[in-house]
């Protein structure tokens, strides 16, 4: 039995200690938003946020994130969250949207450590993050024009 | 004044369809296409709650307006990232003069007589850019005919003339009597009224919707994780399958050892198809940790033995010979014997894989009516003919749920149904007893075939004493992507495969003497369309070979482009509008430079400015690319621009280190470790520029894609002096 803290909600599951979390989530616990891409943390697809930080769930176990705060796209709340969902969407970046639920778990977790981060910040940030449509101008610009709004909003990060 | 325009031997017949409080149901009928009639289980009709099981439903229907005041536009086609779904929903919506937030969207079944791709003829699928130029008039046809009958509605509901009646932003107004109504307080008695046989449509100059920034109608569903793809969906009783497959192409089981395999938790059983051995497991973790356990003993006695340097051997080695001829004009022969000045190149570009983001997958299910199947689908035709020969089902058995497809760059339209036929044999295999969801891992994906293939071009060109081309030889070695499926008939003619020439037969530089050759090896890799098909290695091949020409007869090669193209206006507008706006010849610093290529693919020209620095360590980075971009009318500028850069971006990849490998027969790459793909940090600036144009609008999925790789190429060959051989680009050391 693992028992997962799941965007506020406590489950308790029936699985192997070696599933990871991204099957967990998707095949268990159906929230589908998490994405399998590679299942070796080369694509990003699957990130989610523990305790805050953008991980990999695709190698994490679930067994070994007990009793931590486990936030997927379907839980995102806070000001920089929804800043950078309105961003995306005024912005048009989803294209096939497949990669897009690890690129925003991604980029939330960017603006939140570095609130106006660089060109250069955003590339060490999300390089780890793969699109295949190559959405990639637009994700840069949409993470700066949400550090900007949440500038104007007071710092909210 | 607006003018009918219909053009008569095109003229479509429509029907509609009410019941008591569902509103309006619009369909369009082709001329021969008959008027059967389907009652669905469920689809289309149940929005709103409306009970729909007592209503003549039109399963062809593009346009529904329900009494809550929602226009849903019906797409026939895939939306696998392009922005079909939101450009279908504009050209209805403005017909209708609808307002775009009413608007939604709804994918269409699997029905060729009323969905097909009216450029494929009696065929539903997506592919070739087409969506948008295929639907054009029909979209807006049918917008134009819902519109009119809202307003005969209200002619009748006020008893006012109609000709008094305007449309504005989803109000149906009567000015002299002030009164006016919702589409959806009309949706009723609209599904009432005769259906007009001549509908009007506007001019350009009359639109709202088309050629302004509209937000995608599936932003909201992917920024919230709400999308749903295959990969999403879960079935009650649903078993997930994972396969293994022959690590070698051809490669068959001899015998496999599943006793590991069947101690994992949640595997439910193990079964032997054509391709492979099938795990199933009530989720996928467990069939992947079954697969991993499984013991596979394989019979290699006809399986593939090549490497791709032996195929490189074999294809130089048949480039000697000439091919069959794709183009033939003047003397090619003689013209290159007698000149003073011959330039000669050859080219090699590596199979490719497509490497959507969602690896492919595809639910099926069989019962006692037929077999349903959920997936980004691309070739309903094909699939539902596959899937109903392998059950022994007539085609329209086959229900198909077209959902969002993770990406597919052409992979998810296979002419050989492919993955679909996987699942589904595995579900004949069970005997139906549950629905399955056959899921592929990257490595599968990655190493299951069915790539653009593997080519080598030769090049000789001969120049007179200004430097100008007066011959030019074009030897290209690959296989056929159409060889043995339902398209070799129409698409391959005298052993030609339109396919694996196009980008190169029709050149467009005025050159006297042209020549260009195919010669097609059949080997047993799969191959398949990938974004921009025979463009993506003959746009590289001519367009760094007229850098060469250009640079050894000491010109510029815009200039020399410019002198060649004077026949081909289309592709000179795009040529001089990126190199303005790129500010082509304007000094840079000592490392930098700037490389252009210009090409047509799918009715649509593009010309594209790289601006390339040469770094230190001996590599280099594309900083800048300046796109323009002639596709026709421009109806969605916004999604124009997106598919210009994510389609660049998609070349660059295959430009700077997409690349798979053969060794004994099978695939070295497996993952994105060692296929490396595009990211963020090698993303340039972009900027997109569309020329202004009322032609019908052409495609724009795919033309971005070939022009990049010969840009950058240009870049690096001003650079350094050298030019290009092969794909992914490699700085010599």
């Amino acid at each position: 039995m693992v028992t997962l803290n799941v965007n506020g909600k406590t489950h308790t599951l029936d699985i192997e200690d070696d599933m990871p979390l991204l099957w967990a989530l998707r095949d268990i616990l159906n929230l589908t938003g998490t994405k399998y891409g590679c299942g070796i943390a080369q694509c990003g697809a699957c990130t989610v946020h523990l305790d805050g930080q953008a991980i990999r769930s695709c190698i994490t176990p679930a067994s070994a994130v007990q009793g931590k705060a486990i936030t997927t796209i379907e839980g995102i709340e806070s000001l920089v969250a929804k800043t950078v969902q309105t961003t995306w969407e005024k912005l048009n970046v989803v294209q096939c949207g497949y990669c897009q639920s690890g690129q925003i778990m991604a980029a939330i977790d960017l603006l939140s450590k570095t609130p106006n981060p660089s060109d250069d910040q955003i590339n060490q940030a999300m390089s780890g993050n793969v699109c295949r449509c190559n959405t990639y101008v637009r994700i840069r610009a949409a993470i700066h024009e949400a550090a900007r709004t949440l500038a104007a909003k007071g710092g909210a990060a | 004044m607006k003018k009918p325009r219909f053009d008569p031997r095109r003229r479509q017949f429509l029907l509609t369809s009410v019941t008591a409080g569902a509103g309006l149901t619009l369909g369009v009928y082709l001329p021969g296409c008959s008027r059967e009639v389907v009652l669905p289980a469920a689809g289309p009709g149940k929005a709103g709650g409306e009970v729909v099981a007592d209503y003549r439903f039109e399963p062809n229907a593009f346009v529904r307006i329900t009494p809550d005041n929602r226009v849903i536009v019906i797409a026939k086609h895939l939306e696998m990232g392009q922005g079909t779904y939101t450009g279908l929903a504009t050209l209805v919506a403005e017909e209708l003069d609808a307002t775009w937030e009413q608007v939604e969207i709804e994918a269409a079944p699997a029905n060729a007589k009323l969905y097909n791709n009216l450029f494929w003829g009696p065929m539903q699928g997506t592919g070739g850019s087409t969506a948008i130029a295929n639907s054009f008039k029909q979209m807006r046809e049918a917008g134009a005919t819902a519109r009119a009958m809202l307003v005969q509605a209200a002619a009748q509901k006020w008893n006012v003339p109609a000709n008094e009646i305007s449309v504005s932003r989803g109000v149906v107004q009567h000015q002299k009597s002030k009164q006016q109504a919702s589409f959806g307080e009309l949706a009723e008695l609209a599904g009432k009224q005769s259906v007009p046989e001549d509908v009007f449509l506007k001019d350009p100059d009359e639109f709202q919707l088309i050629g302004k920034q509209l937000s995608r109608k599936d932003n909201l569903d992917k920024i919230t994780g709400k999308a749903i793809y295959t990969q999403d969906i879960q079935l009650p009783g649903m078993l997930v399958a994972v396969v293994a497959h022959a690590p070698r192409f051809g490669g068959k089981v001899k015998s496999f050892d599943a006793s590991q395999t069947n101690t994992v938790k949640g595997v439910t059983e193990v079964v032997q198809i054509s391709n492979g051995v099938a795990v199933l497991a009530t989720n996928t973790w467990s069939a992947i940790k079954g697969r991993n356990a499984l013991n596979v003993e394989w019979d290699n006695s006809n399986a593939f033995g090549m490497s791709s340097t032996d195929l490189l051997a074999d294809y130089k080695n048949k480039a000697k010979q000439p091919g069959q001829a794709a183009r033939r004009e003047g003397d090619v022969d003689k013209t290159l014997k007698a000149a003073k000045k011959v330039l000669e190149a050859n080219f090699t570009f590596p199979y490719l894989a497509h490497a959507a983001m969602e690896p492919m997958n595809c639910v099926v299910r069989l019962d006692k009516d037929g077999c349903e199947v959920w997936n980004g689908e691309q070739f309903q035709t094909g699939d539902q003919g596959a899937l109903a020969q392998l059950f022994g089902l007539k085609p329209e058995q086959v229900k198909i749920n077209m959902l969002y497809a993770g990406g597919s760059f052409g992979r998810r339209a296979n002419p050989k149904s492919d993955y679909l036929l996987e699942a589904a044999s595995i579900v004949k295999t069970i005997g139906g007893k549950a629905p399955v969801k056959l899921v592929w891992t990257r490595e599968d994906d990655m190493r299951g075939g069915y790539y653009r293939p593997f080519y080598y071009h030769e090049l000789k060109a001969s120049l007179d004493k200004d430097g100008m081309p007066t011959a030019w030889q074009h030897r290209i070695v690959g296989q056929s992507i159409l060889a043995n499926t339902p398209f070799e008939g129409a698409m391959v003619k005298d052993g030609i495969d339109a396919t694996s020439v196009e980008g190169a037969s029709n050149l467009p530089y005025a050159i006297p003497n042209v020549s260009v050759e195919l010669n097609s090896p059949k080997l047993p890799v799969p191959v398949q369309w990938w974004r921009s098909v025979g463009s993506t290695h003959t746009a590289f091949a001519v367009e760094t070979f007229i850098d060469q020409l250009a640079r050894t007869a000491e010109q510029d090669p815009v200039a020399y482009r410019r002198k060649l193209l004077q026949q081909h206006p289309r592709h000179l507008g795009v040529l001089n509008l990126a190199a303005e706006k790129a500010n082509w010849g304007q000094p840079l610093a000592k490392n930098q430079a700037r490389g252009l290529a210009v090409h047509e693919s799918f009715n649509s020209y593009v010309a594209q400015v790289a601006q390339v620095t040469l770094h230190d360590n001996n590599s280099f980075s594309v900083d800048r690319v300046v796109i323009a971009v002639d596709c026709g009318l421009a109806v969605n500028p916004d999604i124009i621009r997106a598919q210009m850069e994510g389609g660049m971006g998609f070349g660059l990849a295959a430009a700077l280190s997409s690349e798979l490998t053969l060794e004994n027969g099978g695939v070295v790459q497996s993952n994105f470790h060692d296929y490396l793909v595009l990211r963020m940090n090698q993303m340039p600036a972009v900027e997109v520029h569309i020329v202004n144009s009322t032609e019908a609008p052409t495609g724009v999925g795919e033309p971005a894609t070939p022009v990049i790789a010969p840009a950058v190429a240009n870049a690096l060959y001003a650079l350094t002096g050298k030019p290009f051989d092969r794909l992914p680009l490699q700085l010599s050391a």
